[in-house]
């Protein structure tokens, strides 16, 4: 590390000021994505999917894909 | 491009680039860090205080290119009714806000050694600080309203007004007599900064890009599940609803 000479208070301030501030902004997102994705992962094990994945559900394979599953 | 205005496509892409993304988010900042730090040479004026510039410039730039990005995503919501358009905005708001505070805390770290004050109400000072409000007033917006649809249109509204801003913030160093400097990167005559330390800056400035990119497409996935955990939840009240209804006939 260089010598940061008489203002190093205020260089090392900012440095850690925006570290901070970028380490809390990614702990809010990644927790707001892990939250998201329990809540989702908590409905659909209860059952309750959405319409478009219902209808996949519902849409027989085509036959193709039956015999290679088989 | 298209093809991505579908929110599976789009998780599943942004899935695949995540880890790639950190990867390459992690090398360049580390990169960017040495050359700040040793390769970089003292100002002849500012001395060792011009090491904040690496990170005060790449977040002042990101203040703006998020705010862009929102009023883009904005036209988005309102013309095409995109269906990603205002999760992107929504999910930019805060880190742009981040980026904002971080610009106006650095300037106001590397303005007490070198202009004598921590704030001055100067020109360029004062529009990043009424971008930094445009931030918290479009983040309590679209806090306040609970049917994603009427706030996103009203956040969209917001964001176009506010647009004016921007090119307020560039040219306020040319328009009105400041204590800020003149811009020094994007300029009609090129980069008037010596090479030792424009090169390190562009570094700073690539990984800071990429950081945001990389906490916008995460946020993007998180705001897409919490539609999708919104609408199961109003399906899960719909379906008690009947069942309710049954009984008691």
């Amino acid at each position: 590390m260089p010598d940061l000479g008489p203002h190093a208070i205020f260089i090392v301030a900012a440095y850690a000021a925006t570290f901070v501030a970028i380490a809390a902004l990614a702990f809010f997102i990644l927790d707001d994505n892990r939250k998201q994705c329990r809540l989702l992962a908590a409905l659909e094990q209860r059952g309750i999917r959405r319409r478009s994945a219902q209808t996949q559900a519902a849409v027989p394979k085509p036959r193709s894909e039956r015999k290679r599953r088989s | 491009m298209i093809s991505l205005a579908n929110p599976t496509r789009f998780l599943n892409l942004a899935g695949s680039v995540i880890s790639w993304l950190a990867a390459a988010v992690l090398a360049l900042l580390g990169i960017g860090l040495y050359l700040a730090f040793f390769v970089a040479p003292p100002d002849y004026q500012q001395g060792e205080t011009v090491r904040i510039m690496f990170v005060h410039v790449p977040a002042a730039w990101l203040a703006m290119f998020g705010y862009v990005l929102i009023a883009i995503a904005a036209l988005g919501t309102l013309i095409w009714r995109h269906p990603l358009a205002d999760v992107a905005a929504k999910a930019a708001a805060p880190i742009g806000a981040t980026f904002t505070l971080i610009a106006l805390v650095t300037g106001s770290l590397w303005g007490k050694p070198m202009w004598g004050a921590y704030w001055v109400w100067d020109a360029r000072l004062t529009s990043m600080l009424v971008l930094f409000l445009l931030y918290l007033g479009l983040i309590a917006l679209w806090q306040a309203i609970d049917e994603p649809g009427r706030a996103g249109r009203a956040a969209a509204i917001l964001a176009l007004v506010g647009v004016v801003n921007i090119p307020i913030i560039k040219f306020s160093v040319d328009w009105w007599n400041t204590l800020h400097q003149p811009a020094s990167i994007i300029r009609a005559g090129g980069p008037s900064i010596d090479a030792a330390m424009l090169w390190p800056l562009l570094v700073m400035t690539l990984g800071f890009t990429l950081l945001f990119v990389l906490l916008h497409l995460i946020a993007m996935r998180a705001e897409i599940l919490r539609r999708r955990v919104r609408a199961l939840q109003q399906t899960q009240v719909e379906r008690a609803g009947r069942g309710l209804r049954r009984h008691h006939a």
